[in-house]
């Protein structure tokens, strides 16, 4: 009984230590920096990094991810997938409504998914491929009709992926000219104010969101600060209170971060999960010969290049597939830095010195340092390396037409190889004019198959075992070089609780951030 | 001529000169590479060739390039700077928006910069040799010499982090509703870093030319006759030495006028001020060739109108212009 009793008490304290900790305070305002200046904030139409941070609080999609990638609940309150994998049925959340009080129904669901996204959305147009018909059965539920198995669809419900647009103002319109872009109506946390084109875009809470309490936040303020050192000013001066990730140049996060009350963190990419390669040009050159490519593996120490130009950040890849992405493997060859051995290969191959050039992501510094330190591994081993130079527009030109020998990018793989990582090796993908596909010209039909099949098996255990097989062998080609899995820590003043709860991060952030006081 | 039939006659060889800027800046432009469409298309982080095949049809850029000049041109002339593709809006529009803050800027920096280059010259003439004159020359001529980006981030780091005087960046603060008295100041203390930062490399020029001048005036026979006519010194300087003196300055700040809207650029990036500078950078990147043309055409229309106040500030201050001609 006295065991009993004590056990009990211990109980009571650990809770009544727990809950003051625990106790959300409502009210306050977020400033957060956006950069740069999204081009509009109607997500149905864009879906960049800037135009996801600030349209992520006004619109909404079927489902969340945690940072497993598991889903959970937002728009939809629960989801069943059938046995053979092709039908997924959503139930939604009751009681939502559209920042223009009009009530929220599966009939705006159908619109988006079928109508809107499809005819705006690329991304997303490639898994409607696989979708037969979508239909609302009633006005709580939605129906997802597969012509065959595809296993990622259930990544497909994130909110740049599948924003979720009311068809009662879109309805019968021109999408990409229609007024009501400049105002766009959600469903989500925070409802749009103003935006004062070059200084802010002011969002408020919405008094009429579905969940009760949330969110906590009187308004957010996204502010637009063009250079990175004056972004690192505002915050330190306290002028904003949110960094999000890439807002400031590396060598600045640990100076900011010691700051008193500020805290970092990585978490909130798992579902972006940013891989960085460098495209090798695999139609001609030196980089069209397989042992080139895998002596510039062996040549680079990417261990020093993370510690050093990242400031210790990231991960070094491993492959194809980022190590948050599901069906990762590290069961494959690994290219540490041996410059020896990528002597030997260079030797068989009979390099002949051939000058090769390096194209960096016009990003900032980072990425300038980034492409020297590749160039000083590569020239260590004898190769002749010239560093190129382009802006944005100049990069993707560049790329998208096959000029250059090797490249930086990066590209977000979305939770599923299928959805972010097969569309960069597979030879259906192979098409000028864009940066986004086969860049490098990698063919390999048995492996393409391999790619297609994983797709669509049912069941995860099969997927797992197809990837594996798919990883070994790739990486073996080494049809790009792999760098790095990115992390863009989100700098942020520690009396912001619960910011980054989701695999979006900060995306999803002011809807359960708190200020205390 | 009349100050009205001068005022005519340059505005007729602006507009010429304005639709030649036009032509002349849609060829530079589409000349550099990247396509719009592409830059659009890859900022969604996917693209297939639908999506750009749609983007080019909507922003008319699967026409030939003398279509696309003809509407271009057509447009102008009916003050249409066309839409912006990035930002899905008209152009004139993004440029009413942004230029109030520009002209703040740009004209604060100006009249400033003027005002104290002369009076700094003037002081620095009058004390030539002696150490003040040596302080302000040296003064001058590291304002000169330093990089206007360096000395940007300089201020900031010294008046709003060191210090917290004065705000490091913006057009006023955010979210604080001012209105009236309240607002003109609000917005004023932020003016003073990026006004400062851009006006003193342009005070140090004005003041280095209105010594100059002012001491080479003061060597000619009429200043001499002055004396002898027993006028007192500063009745000298200011009547006689100083109008003759300040005519290459006013010429100099009319060519100048034209940098000081490209030294904008920088200084609206560096402060996040919300002018047309940054409006033009960051289309730039996009390769938004509407906004940036419109943003051309509007910063060479205000230098050609920075020239024409010029020239007839010129004639007042010389009247002797206006009755030669």
């Amino acid at each position: 009984m006295k065991y009993l009793k004590l056990k009990a008490t211990t109980f009571l304290i650990a809770a009544s230590l727990a809950s003051p900790l625990a106790a959300q305070e409502a009210g306050g305002r977020l400033d957060i920096v956006v950069q740069p200046e999204p081009p509009g904030l109607m997500l149905g139409l864009i879906q960049n990094g800037p135009t996801q941070l600030v349209a992520g609080d006004i619109y909404e999609s079927l489902l969340r991810y945690d940072s497993d990638l598991n889903p959970m609940p937002s728009l939809a309150k629960s989801w069943d997938i059938s046995e053979d994998g092709l039908t997924y049925t959503f139930q939604l959340t009751e009681g939502v409504k559209w920042h223009d009080g009009e009530p929220f129904t599966a009939d705006d669901v159908v619109f988006s998914a079928d109508v809107f996204l499809r005819e705006t959305h690329a991304r997303l147009r490639a898994s409607l491929a696989y979708v037969e018909s979508i239909t609302a059965p009633d006005p709580m539920t939605v129906v997802f009709k597969l012509k065959e198995p595809f296993g990622p669809f259930i990544n497909a419900f994130e909110n740049g992926t599948m924003p979720i647009v009311p068809k009662h103002i879109y309805e019968g319109t021109d999408f990409a000219n229609n007024p009501a872009n400049a105002t766009p109506i959600g469903t989500g946390p925070f409802k749009f104010d103003e935006w004062v084109k070059g200084s802010h875009i002011h969002l408020v809470k919405n008094e009429d969101y579905y969940v009760d309490g949330l969110p906590y936040l009187d308004e957010v303020f996204y502010r637009v600060i063009p250079d990175a050192a004056a972004r690192a000013v505002a915050f330190e001066t306290g002028e904003v209170d949110v960094l999000p990730g890439g807002s400031v140049e590396n060598w600045d996060i640990p100076r900011l971060a010691e700051m008193d009350g500020v805290c970092v963190t990585e978490k909130g990419w798992e579902f972006l999960a940013p891989l960085s390669w460098m495209w090798l040009n695999n139609r001609e050159g030196p980089t069209a010969n397989e042992k080139f490519r895998q002596a510039v593996m062996y040549a680079m120490d990417r261990e020093f290049m993370k510690d050093v130009v990242w400031n210790g950040y990231g991960k070094v890849a491993t492959g194809p597939i980022a190590s948050s992405t599901n069906f990762y493997s590290d069961d494959v060859t690994i290219y540490d830095h041996n410059p020896d051995k990528a002597k030997e290969l260079l030797a068989e191959m009979g390099y002949d010195g051939e000058p090769v050039s390096i194209l960096p992501l016009p990003y900032g510094e980072t990425w300038q340092r980034w492409a020297e330190a590749v160039r000083q591994n590569l020239s260590e081993v004898g190769i002749n390396v010239e560093i190129d130079s382009a802006d944005v527009a100049g990069w993707n030109e560049k790329t998208s037409q096959w000029d250059y020998d090797m490249a930086f990018t990066y590209l977000y793989q979305y939770g599923d190889p299928a959805l972010g990582v097969s569309r960069n090796y597979t030879a259906d993908r192979i098409k000028k004019g864009s940066p986004w596909n086969n860049v490098e010209g990698y063919e390999n039909p048995s492996l393409d198959e391999k790619w297609a099949a994983a797709a669509t098996m049912v069941t995860p255990e099969e997927r797992e075992a197809a990837y594996l097989e798919i990883q070994k062998e790739i990486v073996d080609d080494v049809p790009v070089a792999w760098m790095q899995e990115l992390t863009f820590p989100t700098i942020y003043r520690c009396n912001v609780n619960d910011l980054v709860t989701t695999a979006i991060g900060i995306n999803d952030g002011p809807r359960n951030a708190w200020i205390e006081k | 001529m009349t100050i009205f039939a001068v005022i005519v006659s340059r505005l007729s060889k602006a507009i010429l000169t304005l639709l030649a800027i036009a032509i002349l800046n849609f060829f530079l432009i589409h000349a550099a590479p990247g396509d719009p469409a592409v830059v659009l298309a890859g900022e969604a982080g996917a693209a297939d060739e639908q999506m750009i095949e749609q983007l080019r049809e909507r922003f008319g850029l699967d026409q030939p390039m003398y279509v696309q000049l003809g509407k271009y041109v057509a447009g102008i002339v009916q003050l249409d700077l066309g839409y912006s593709f990035r930002q899905g809006a008209p152009v004139v529009d993004l440029i009413a928006d942004r230029l109030p803050a520009t002209l703040l800027l740009t004209l604060t920096a100006f009249v400033v910069s003027l005002a104290l280059g002369i009076a700094f010259g003037v002081a620095a003439a009058a004390r030539v040799g002696k150490p003040s004159d040596t302080a302000l020359t040296t003064m001058a001529l590291l304002f000169y010499a330093t990089p206007l980006y360096w000395l940007a981030l300089m201020a900031v780091l010294v008046f709003s982090v060191w210090f917290g005087w004065l705000p490091g960046f913006g057009y006023e603060t955010v979210g604080a509703n001012y209105t009236g008295l309240e607002r003109v100041l609000d917005i004023g203390r932020h003016l003073i870093l990026p006004a400062m930062t851009l006006g003193l490399f342009f005070t140090a020029v004005y003041m280095r030319m209105a010594r100059a001048s002012m001491l080479e005036v003061s060597q000619l026979d009429f200043v001499k006759t002055a004396k002898a006519k027993g006028l007192s010194d500063a009745v000298i300087r200011r009547r006689h030495i100083l109008r003759n003196a300040i005519l290459p300055v006013v010429t100099l700040a009319g060519l100048q006028a034209g940098q000081l809207v490209g030294g904008a650029v920088l200084t609206e990036t560096v402060f996040a001020w919300p002018g047309i500078g940054r409006l033009m950078f960051e289309s730039l990147a996009a390769r938004d060739y509407n906004t940036i043309l419109g943003v051309f055409l509007v910063s060479a229309a205000m230098v050609i109108l920075f020239n024409i106040v010029t020239d007839i500030v010129y004639r007042i201050v010389d009247p002797r212009i206006g009755a030669r001609s």
